[in-house]
């Protein structure tokens, strides 16, 4: 929001400045028309438009707002209006108000046909005048990637043709959806194409982890408490571990995942920025450009791995039958849709290293996986070890180093360990934990995290988007070892679902570490 | 959800022993299961009227997830001579496999006269260090708020619920100067605030904020404050100078001078309505014109608010901005969520409004 003020005191607005916005907590994006691609997929369903519905009922969207929804499908408005209500129903976190869903539906229509077709295009660009028409003034445009990844490339070249991508009067976004691309080469090939058409000042490319709040406090806790930036390098951190782990399995989504596996699902894009938010530098501000430009340092500070190195610094694997929630449950191969010479990982560990001067000799271990013991995700942090312990070590229980562990879900918190001294009149110790739990200090409910991202897209705030820099740089690091797995159906490890992991993950540790339990 | 409370009472007790028993019960629940923690959000101390505690109590219950974390009611009863305190810890549910539940304390102290000169060393020892605290005495008892002010950091106050709406403005003024003041006729104004900003944000709108020339509020009839502070925002943030309004009928009427940067230096012509149909307190609609013949008005509808707008050219058209009602829960409830944040904009807002007082 614009600050024309001082300490609430107005002065005189300019034409540059709107005084109305100070002290407001949010400001409705400016009117809009939102184009969703891929309108009748399980995104859109389950995600995209709740999300939209419950900025409808917050009083958060525009003040002019319009949806389109594109799909294959041959279908009416109506039935689309029809299908939008279903969903939101659904889908959405919260009961809907009657009237607030009518109210949002009323502006709703739908274009049928395949992302190829001129008519598309031709009848968007029919119905987004008839908005604007109808709004009585230009609205910004947001085209929503939510289809297959293949499209997006026929897709944005095609905005380009219509002439859709720019509008003289208002600002044209497009927000894709990830993966973006599959290889480096095909993030590169799709940047090219995306950027052949939009500048990137209109390119949104969503991870939807970087909307979650909890992922934003890590660099509130960062960069606003003094007491760990002295600490925050490779004098007093031994190793980072970030850890991902979920525990259930495919699902339905064998089709997509047997194609993606965990490396490519998790860690090029989610977990190499939370690496990112862990590891670089305090931005100028927290504008866009300011916080992309410090992370994507950090991910070039990444070296690319050699074929020679891959084998001592990443590890996949894929479970096998076991027991989740007391139950029996399959191995991957044995998964619905899953072909049985399926070679694609559903755990991936890698040690990476970010050679700069603060983290130069830090190794930071990543680690995603399925049909793990339990849904966790976390970044640990541990300091290295007093020179000397000046205690007597009989008595004394598992003295380690501390360790400072940001949860991410799903209890959200932050954890130190610290050790203390065991009551008693012995000069004893053990590790003990100090513990925030976020949920104890806020009333608020953190927004779901497409309700914050689409309405930074339509404000064009890109803070919590990733840059063509960004994604480019996270591939060279994870597409070597794409590369290298795919060449070597030999090197497959396994573990039992339910379980903690590969027991292969352990040759990654340096002397002295560990993997956190699961 | 299901809920879980442990309780303690006593008759003729202190604040010692209240306290002791409130350490008592948390020790109690985190040994039942160490996932029980206790939430550390929010004081908040409720000075209210023994016979209207059930009341409170229900309008509290609303706020949901918004609840202060530690609640210190002080129900007082004029004839009362013993100190009687219950202590209840509740926790929404049980724990989850790998998560936690939140423990909210509700302290009920029931007092009479001859406790209020040591209303401070009542209160003091029953609110948790190093939160801030935030104090509501929804039934009046300025003196009391006065007191008791020294432990809190914000104020809760209904400036609708004043029976003489001056006062209510003049209070909130005097209020302001010793702590932030949380306003739930102010909050209520919060969706109106939003979407006049938010319609004057595209570029090529904003010049015409310095173009305004006529505003109409229409209001509850209970609710003058309301129009008031909305009128008196517009005017602060927009560099306008408000004269005194003038009554008539159902109406105030004014004008307020636009600062220099106005254009042609016109004045803004101030008229708030009574709108006897509204059912609920608080804002019916509102209407801005402005000199290059733009108008637009937002009034209450079905699912949102109903806009209207008229362009410079005559054309006019009309929609509805979604939006669900808050109720009277929510709008307590993002009171004392308000209450942990600063809005600038409130004091200069109510000093313009008294400004307007006629």
């Amino acid at each position: 929001l614009s600050v024309a003020v001082a300490a609430g005191r107005p002065t005189a607005p300019t034409e540059a400045e709107n005084p109305l916005t100070e002290g407001l907590e949010r400001l409705p994006p400016p009117p809009t028309a939102l184009v969703i691609f891929g309108a009748t997929g399980d995104l859109a369903r389950r995600k995209l438009l709740p999300a939209l519905y419950n900025l409808a009922h917050d009083g958060a969207l525009p003040e002019s707002f319009y949806l389109i929804g594109v799909a294959r499908k041959e279908k009416a408005h109506e039935d689309y209006r029809a299908e939008c209500e279903q969903a939101i129903r659904r889908f959405s976190r919260r009961t809907p108000d009657d009237d607030v869903l009518k109210a949002l539906l009323e502006n709703v229509k739908y274009v049928p046909g395949t992302f190829e077709e001129d008519s598309v295009y031709t009848e968007l660009h029919r119905l987004l005048d008839e908005f604007e028409e109808q709004a009585g003034e230009p609205l910004n445009r947001a085209f929503y990637l939510a289809t297959d990844p293949s499209f997006f490339g026929v897709i944005v070249g095609e905005l380009g043709r219509s002439k859709l991508a720019q509008h003289a009067q208002a600002e044209v976004r497009v927000i894709i959806e990830k993966p973006f691309g599959t290889s480096l080469e095909e993030a590169l090939e799709l940047n090219r194409r995306v950027l052949a058409v939009f500048d990137e000042t209109q390119v949104y490319r969503i991870d939807h982890y970087l909307g979650k709040e909890t992922v934003q406090n890590m660099m509130a806790f960062r960069f606003a408490n003094g007491m760990f930036e002295p600490l925050w390098n490779r004098n007093f951190i031994d190793y980072v571990q970030i850890t991902a782990a979920e525990d259930i399995g495919i699902e339905s989504r064998a089709s997509y995942y047997d194609k993606s596996g965990a490396l490519r699902d998790l860690i090029q894009n989610h977990m190499l920025q939370l690496l990112c938010h862990v590891a670089m530098e305090p931005p100028v501000s927290f504008t866009a450009e300011e916080v992309r430009n410090e992370k994507v340092k950090v991910l070039q500070a990444i070296p690319e791995p050699t074929p020679e190195e891959i084998p001592e610094m990443a590890v996949r694997a894929q479970y096998t039958k076991g027991h989740a929630g007391g139950e029996d449950v399959p191995g991957y191969l044995e998964e619905e849709g899953v072909p049985q010479d399926s070679i694609t990982e559903t755990y991936a560990a890698l040690r990476v290293e970010v050679d700069n001067w603060r983290w130069a000799g830090v190794p930071f271990y990543l680690r995603t996986g399925k049909r793990l013991a339990r849904k966790l995700t976390e970044v640990a942090v541990t300091l290295k070890p007093v020179p000397h312990l000046a205690f007597s070590q009989a008595g004394s229980l598992g003295v380690q180093p501390n360790q400072l562990v940001l949860t991410i879900q799903p209890n959200e918190g932050v954890s130190l360990s610290l050790v203390a001294k065991i009551p008693g009149t012995r000069m004893a110790i053990r590790p003990v934990n100090m513990e925030f739990l976020y949920g104890t200090s806020f009333l608020s409910q953190s927004p779901e995290a497409y309700e914050r991202l689409i309405t930074d897209a339509m404000r064009g705030d890109a803070t919590l988007f990733t840059r063509n820099d960004e994604v480019e740089a996270q591939w060279r690091i994870c597409d070597p070892i794409v590369e290298f797995w795919s060449s070597r159906q030999d090197r497959m490890a396994h573990y039992e679902a339910g379980s903690r992991g590969p027991e292969e993950a352990e040759r990654l540790l340096r002397e002295g570490h560990r993997w956190r339990a699961v | 959800m299901p809920r879980s409370d442990a309780v303690w009472s006593a008759q003729g007790t202190t604040p010692d022993a209240i306290e002791a028993a409130l350490r008592e019960l948390l020790v109690q629940r985190h040994a039942e299961n160490e996932r029980y923690v206790p939430a550390r959000v929010l004081n908040m101390i409720a000075f209210v009227d023994r016979e209207w505690t059930g009341e409170i109590a229900n309008r509290l219950r609303a706020v949901g997830r918004y609840s202060p974390s530690r609640l210190l009611v002080l129900a007082y009863e004029p004839r009362r001579e013993r100190l009687d305190a219950r202590v209840t810890i509740v926790s929404e549910g049980e724990p989850d496999a790998g998560g936690f539940a939140l423990l909210r304390e509700t302290v009920v102290v029931e007092l009479g006269d001859r406790h209020l000169d040591d209303m401070l060393t009542i209160a003091d020892p029953l609110v948790v260090t190093d939160l801030p605290t935030v104090l509501w005495s929804p039934h009046g008892h300025y003196d009391i708020v006065e007191v008791l002010l020294a432990l809190s950091q914000a104020v809760l106050l209904d400036s609708i619920d004043e029976p003489i709406w001056r006062d209510a403005i003049d209070r909130a003024c005097k209020l302001s100067e010793r702590a932030y003041v949380v306003d739930l006729a102010w909050l209520r104004s919060t969706p109106w605030r939003e979407r006049v900003a938010a319609s004057f944000d595209p570029p090529r709108h904003r010049p015409e904020l310095r173009a305004i020339e006529r505003l109409t509020v229409r209001h509850h009839p209970a609710s003058t404050v309301s129009a008031m502070l909305l009128a008196g925002w517009l005017a602060s943030r927009l560099d306008w100078q408000p004269g005194s309004l003038v009554a008539r009928g159902d109406e105030l009427l004014g004008r307020a001078h636009a600062g220099r940067s106005s254009i042609g230096r016109q004045d803004v012509a101030l008229r708030l309505q009574s709108a006897p149909a509204l059912q609920v307190r608080g804002l019916e609609g509102l209407t801005l014109a402005t000199a290059s013949g733009r108008e637009l008005s937002l009034d209450r509808g079905p699912g949102g608010l109903r806009a209207r707008a008229r362009d410079p050219r005559g054309v006019e058209r009309t929609w509805t901005i979604p939006g669900a009602s808050r109720g009277e829960g929510g709008i307590l409830g993002e009171g004392v969520r308000q209450a942990l944040l600063r809005d600038p904009t409130y004091v200069p807002a109510v000093e313009a409004a008294q400004a307007m007082l006629p």
